[in-house]
Order: C-alpha cells, then sequence, then structure tokens
C-alpha cells in the first residue's frame, strides 16, 4: 500500500516549468529519497506536497484519498530554510507549532517533555531561541516536526547544521520514525546517507523524474560486472587473466599480494570468476563492485546536460 | 521608482498649497441685521457671500431651512451700551473657521468705522462701553446648541492625526512581522499547517487587536487619571454645577439680553471647560466615537493589508522603501491637507479626500465634527470597505509567493506577475 501516490504533476512558473509531469509512489514505512541537482524541482514538489504550493496538472494521493486541507495534521515537514521566532522562548516556541499541528496543550507538552528528555536540552525551555546555536535550533525544529506522530514525514536537508555525531543521532531517529510506522521523504544532495538510509529513490532533473526505484535494484541495474580482487602466492601476476570475456581494469603489486579490479562481459558468473581466479593464485580477498548512489547520480544528471 | 519619486514628491508639496490658494469652497450666508448697521457695509470676498434679507428673524429661519444658503447670520438690535452681537446659525455643517472668521472680522471693521464716524457726538463714558468687538456665537438652528469651532476643528484634527498614527504604527508592525516570519524563515514550517492567507490574516487581524486594546487602555487611562485629578483638586476641574446650567440655558435661541446671559458670558470667560462642554454639545459624539473606531479598523486593515504584502515581497528591510513610498504616500498628503480641510470642511477637496480610501480615514475624521450628511459617510465607508476586501485580495496573491522567494530581485514588474498567477 502507498500512502503517497504522485500522479503526473506539472508546475509552470511564469518563466520556467518547474515540474513535468512528474510521478511517484511512496509505500508505507519506507524511507523514499528525492534525489536531483540544485534546482530541479525538489523543493517545489515538496511544497505542493504539503499544499503550500498549488499545481497545475496532476493529482495527488494520501492513503487512497484526494489530497486536500486536513491532511496538513497527519504530515510533518521539515523544510530546508528553516527558522524559529527568535525573540520567543524555546517551550513557548515549540508548544506554539506543536498546537499548530493539532495537538492539545496537554499532549503538547507531554510530547515535548519527553523528547526535550531524550534529546538532553530540557534546560533550554525557558531560554530564548536566539540563544541558541544553529544545532540547537536544529533539534527543536527535528523535535516540533515529527512531536504529533505524523504518518507522513518530509524531511528537506535534515543533516545541513548538525554535527557528525548529532548526525548519527538524527538518522538514528529518523530509522526509528520508519519503525514507528512512518513513511518518510528525504530530499538531499547527502549520497552517502541516501544509501544508508532509503529504500526508494526518484531522481528529479530538469523538472522530471529520471530514475527511480529500489535502491538495492537500481544498483543492480546499475552494476558494471567488476570485481575487486587479491590473490596470494601470484609470481606471474594475472596477465593471464585477460581474455575475451574478461578485461583487468588496473592491477598493483604489493609485496606478495596482487590487488587488482577485473571486469567481465555479462554471460560470466561470479562462480566461473572465481574458478578462473584459483588457477591463477590464491584468492585472499573477492568483492563484487556495486555502483554507490553517487555514480548513479553523476552518472545519470551528467548523461542528459542541464536545460 | 527614480522618476515616480520625485513625482510623488512634488505633487505632495504642491498639491495642497495649490489647493489651499485655490480656496474651494462657496458659502453663501444670508444676513437678518435689525440694528441696520452692519447689512449696508457688509460686502463678502470671494469665498464667503452675503445676502440681506429685508424680513424678520422668524421668517428666515423658516426660508432657510429650505433655502441654498450655508448659514444665516442673525444681527439682533443692541442696545448702545452693550456689547454687539450676533448668531451665525447653520443647518446641516458647521461653517468653518474660515467662514465664521471672516464674518466677526467684517462685523468688528464695519463696527470700528462706524463708531469712529459718531466719535465726536459719543461721550467717552459710552465709548468705553461700545467695544469694536462683535461677539459672534455660531448655532445651530434646529438645536440652538452653541457651537465652537475652535474646539471642533481640534476634535476633528486629533482624531484624524490619531488615526494617522494607528496607521503608520500598527501598519509597519504588520511588515516587521511579516518581514521576521520571512527573514527567520520559520514561515515555511508555518505554511505547512495553516493557509499562507490564514497566516496573513492572522497577523493583520492579531496587530488589529493589540491597537484596540492599546487604544482603549489609553482612553480607560485618560479618563481614571482626570478622575483622579478632579477628585484631588475638586476646584480645578468643578464645572460640572454650572455646566447644567449652560446647558439648559442653550436651548434658547435667541441670545438674550437678559441678567442669565450676562451672567454665562462672565462665566464662559471664567472656565474654559463649560465652553467646552457647551461646544460639545454641537458635535454627535457617539458618531464620532463610532467612525472613529470604524475608520481606525479598516483604514488600519486597507494599509495593513498593503505593508503586509510589502513585508513579504522584500528580504530586508532596507528593501521596503521602494514600496512603501507609493503606500505611505496618500496618507502622508491627507495629513498634509488636514489644515486646509479643517478651514473648508465641506468644500469639494474635503469631499473628494474623504470619499478616496486611502485618504478618507484621515480626513473623513477632520469632516466629521463639522457635520457629514449621512450619505456621504455611507458612502466613504462602503468605499473603503470594498477597497479594503480588494487591497487584502492583492496582498494575499503576493503575500503567498513572495513569503517563499528569497534573494531574487522584486520590483513592480515582477509583483505585477505574482498578481497574475
Amino acid at each position: 500500500m502507498n500512502i503517497l501516490e504522485v500522479e503526473g504533476i506539472t508546475k509552470d512558473y511564469s518563466n520556467h516549468r518547474a515540474l513535468e509531469d512528474v510521478s511517484l509512489n511512496i509505500p508505507e514505512q519506507s524511507v523514499f529519497g528525492l534525489l536531483g541537482p540544485n534546482g530541479a524541482g525538489k523543493t517545489t514538489l515538496i511544497r505542493i506536497i504539503n499544499q503550500i504550493s498549488s499545481m497545475d496538472k496532476g493529482n495527488i494521493y494520501f492513503k487512497g484519498e484526494k489530497l486536500r486541507p486536513q491532511h496538513v495534521d497527519r504530515i510533518g515537514y521539515l523544510p530546508e530554510e528553516r527558522g524559529l521566532y527568535r525573540k520567543m522562548k524555546v517551550g513557548e516556541m515549540a508548544l506554539y507549532l506543536a498546537q499548530l499541528k493539532g495537538l492539545s496543550r496537554a499532549q503538547s507538552m507531554e510530547q515535548l517533555e519527553y523528547w526535550f528528555n531524550k534529546f538532553n536540552i530540557a534546560d533550554w525551555w525557558y531560554r530564548k531561541v536566539e540563544e541558541l546555536s544553529k544545532g540547537m535550533q536544529q533539534k527543536i525544529q527535528f523535535i516540533v516536526t515529527i512531536i504529533h506522530e505524523p504518518e507522513l514525514l518530509i524531511f528537506d536537508e535534515p543533516f545541513s547544521g548538525f554535527d557528525p555525531i548529532n548526525q548519527v543521532m538524527l538518522k538514528e531517529e529518523i530509522l526509528k520514525q520508519k519503525d514507528r510506522g512512518a513513511a518518510i521523504i528525504f530530499s538531499t544532495h547527502n549520497m552517502a546517507s541516501v544509501e544508508e538510509i532509503c529504500d526508494n529513490i526518484a531522481l528529479i532533473h530538469n523538472s522530471k523524474v529520471i530514475l527511480q526505484g529500489d535502491v538495492e535494484q537500481l544498483k543492480e541495474d546499475y552494476k558494471t560486472n567488476e570485481y575487486d580482487v587479491e590473490l596470494g602466492n601470484c609470481p606471474a601476476g594475472m596477465a593471464s587473466l585477460n581474455g575475451h570475456d574478461m578485461k583487468i581494469v588496473r592491477e598493483e603489486q604489493q609485496d606478495d599480494l596482487v590487488k587488482g579490479r577485473l571486469r567481465v562481459n555479462n554471460e560470466v558468473t561470479t562462480n566461473e570468476v572465481i574458478r578462473r581466479l584459483i588457477n591463477c593464485g590464491e584468492i585472499r580477498g573477492f568483492k563484487e563492485v556495486l555502483p554507490s548512489m553517487n555514480d548513479i547520480f553523476i552518472k545519470n544528471v551528467s548523461e542528459i546536460p542541464k536545460a | 521608482m527614480t522618476i515616480l519619486g520625485p513625482l510623488l514628491f512634488a505633487a505632495l508639496m504642491v498639491l495642497p498649497t495649490y489647493l489651499a490658494t485655490k480656496s474651494d469652497e462657496k458659502n453663501l450666508v444670508n444676513v437678518v441685521d435689525e440694528t441696520g448697521i452692519y447689512s449696508k457695509a457688509i460686502k463678502g470676498n470671494s469665498t464667503v457671500q452675503f445676502r440681506n434679507l429685508n424680513m424678520g428673524i422668524e421668517e428666515a429661519r423658516v426660508a432657510f431651512k429650505t433655502d441654498s444658503a450655508d448659514a444665516l447670520l442673525y444681527i439682533p438690535k443692541t442696545e448702545s451700551s452693550q456689547k454687539a452681537k450676533a448668531v451665525l446659525f447653520y443647518q446641516d455643517n458647521q461653517p468653518s473657521l474660515n467662514v465664521q472668521e471672516r464674518v466677526r472680522s467684517e462685523m468688528d471693521e464695519i463696527l470700528e468705522h462706524v463708531l469712529i464716524r459718531t466719535e465726536l457726538g459719543i461721550d467717552p463714558q459710552k465709548l468705553k462701553g461700545l467695544n469694536p468687538d462683535v461677539e459672534l456665537t455660531t448655532r445651530n438652528i434646529e438645536t440652538g446648541k452653541k457651537s465652537l469651532a475652535l474646539l471642533t476643528s481640534g476634535l476633528g484634527l486629533f482624531a484624524g492625526i490619531l488615526i494617522y498614527f494607528f496607521i503608520f504604527i500598527f501598519g509597519s508592525q504588520v511588515m516587521r512581522g511579516v518581514l521576521e516570519e520571512k527573514t527567520s524563515r520559520i514561515v515555511e514550517v508555518i505554511v505547512s499547517s495553516v493557509k499562507p492567507f490564514q497566516l496573513m490574516m492572522g497577523k493583520i487581524i492579531g496587530v488589529a487587536l493589540v491597537g484596540l486594546t492599546q487604544f482603549l487602555l489609553w482612553v480607560l487611562l485618560t479618563f481614571m487619571i482626570i478622575t483622579a485629578v478632579n477628585i484631588m483638586n475638586p476646584g480645578l476641574l468643578d464645572a460640572s454645577g454650572d455646566k447644567q446650567k449652560v446647558i439648559s440655558d442653550s436651548g434658547a435661541l435667541m441670545p438674550d439680553n437678559s441678567e442669565s446671559a450676562q451672567q454665562k458670558d462672565t462665566f464662559d470667560a471664567e472656565s474654559g471647560f463649560a465652553a467646552i462642554a457647551t461646544g460639545l454639545q454641537s458635535i454627535n459624539i457617539p458618531l464620532m466615537l463610532l467612525s472613529f473606531l470604524f475608520f481606525f479598523l479598516f483604514g488600519y486593515l486597507l494599509y495593513g493589508a498593503l505593508f503586509a504584502a510589502i513585508g513579504s515581497a522584500v528580504d530586508n528591510e532596507a528593501d521596503t522603501q521602494q514600496f512603501m513610498l507609493p503606500v505611505t504616500i496618500p496618507l502622508l498628503l491627507s495629513i498634509v491637507m488636514a489644515s486646509f480641510i479643517v478651514q473648508s470642511p465641506s468644500g469639494p477637496v474635503a469631499f473628494w479626500f474623504s470619499m478616496i480610501p486611502f485618504t478618507s480615514p484621515v480626513v473623513m475624521m477632520i469632516r466629521i465634527p463639522f457635520g457629514v450628511e449621512v450619505w456621504e459617510l455611507v458612502v466613504s465607508m462602503g468605499l473603503l470597505v470594498i477597497t479594503f476586501l480588494g487591497a487584502v485580495w492583492l496582498a494575499a496573491k503576493i503575500y503567498k509567493t513572495g513569503i517563499l522567494m528569497y534573494g531574487s530581485k522584486v520590483n513592480y514588474k515582477v509583483l505585477w506577475k505574482w498578481i497574475r498567477q
């Protein structure tokens, strides 16, 4: 079951087309990565899902129902451009934003207490927002995004402004939200984090979805049949392996160890590769090379020049 | 903007002067002169014209009701030992300070001439009693209530300036609030929960309530302070006893020669408060208060919406200037025009400025104490409400796009694009 179905969205601004026929399905209880270079239309799409901007064409369904204003209470949104009222007290501010999402005051208090304790920021309750560092403010923003336990969470570049320790913490919390049952849309440039937490991705480029699918499957699809191998006891090197269906990409000698990368044709199975390696020397290391999301991203985006 | 700015400024400076010199109000004053001294010599000028009526005062009063004349000047016969007196009656609108001054100065002049001409035949004692200073009172012909031109103008000006300040203070508060939400980047979090229109209207209405609370607090505190001073210093403001008498006296239409009138006059001279109390009688205070609340609220709402649009369109306070100028110029114009409006509260300039919604909140408040026809008030209020709705519609369009737009240079062309989106 999909929590969100986006069907053929088109959005025009006066001088350019921000989105063209964009369709996406976001499964329940999964992390969905929304990728794309700057200006591709990610933020526009996110704003349309949040009903901040309108669409010119297309439909969005939230749990099978046409998206309507009442749904905003079931969505949590952490925008890329985020801030707080600088002159307000932290507690007041958090209470206000929680109640804005439909929680009662008592519920808000209860939830905030839990989260403030969990994040070790309970002493900040009476401090002014402007006294906090950017990272501290980000924590508060994260809390008020998830406080109403929304079914759909949208994070736009959530890691910007966090130090490495807090980035790890944030990542864990995002995955906990998924375990709780939420679906998460995750927009970022940080490909490493995409590989770590995303189940599915969509790549938007020049206002169009150019790639979409399961992360593991995409890696499988984009793999180039390459293997990193380490052979011991192989004084002659790997030269003998070169053939019509197998190529040595690189090779280096390290003491008695030969390290190298092989590229094979499609019909050559992994077992066949191992069999040939055994003839050559003693296998110390063997690993299939899968493309990183970064490679897939760059490959797809650079293939299509920016309009 | 480079060209528009100087043009607007020039208009701001030239227009009031031009209008003031091109005095627009024509006043026709009927004269009933029982003394026979003034009617022959009184001549008028371009703004005030006199028409002698050869009839008794009662007859003239009846005729006045269906007449096109603006005022009826009644000069009763007085004993030569008494101070010369005259009453200026009006029906709908109080004659402006301008007209009253004209009447007074002409009468003074004539009286002086008369006195000089007959000087030799008058004994010095009598001459002393004859003061070339005509006592002119202004009264409503229906109610007979005395009006005080200075008080009327003062009250109108005060109300107008108050509205001007409120619009400015709270309007820019709205703008700063919107700008703060935009620059602190909290706006996107909020509009993911509420509609941009709700956020904008919430801001405008919220600030309006703050403004009203502050205003009511001022009124209440002022009242309390005056009461407290009154209690501690009973002599200072104690006019209540005699005020009663003045009010009951003021029912009389004619300036009476009786002793009580004499007493009243001395009293008037002694206590300004009694005079103010009498003067206030001629002004419709409840109407004044209700109109004040109305024009304050809707004037603020109209400008508040425009200020909100400005705040949403720019990235920082410095950039607001180019949009602030055209919005504030009508407001400035209305305050610059204020002194002219007081001089000529029912002329065409005053009329049109009290109809144009961008100037009507201030100008209409200045006019109301002088008396404004009901239809004018209704049309002016209606226009203001309609323009307010239009401004909110326009502002909402700019606001919706503007609050999420960072770093792009916004000019009028861009704004127009947003509106059309």
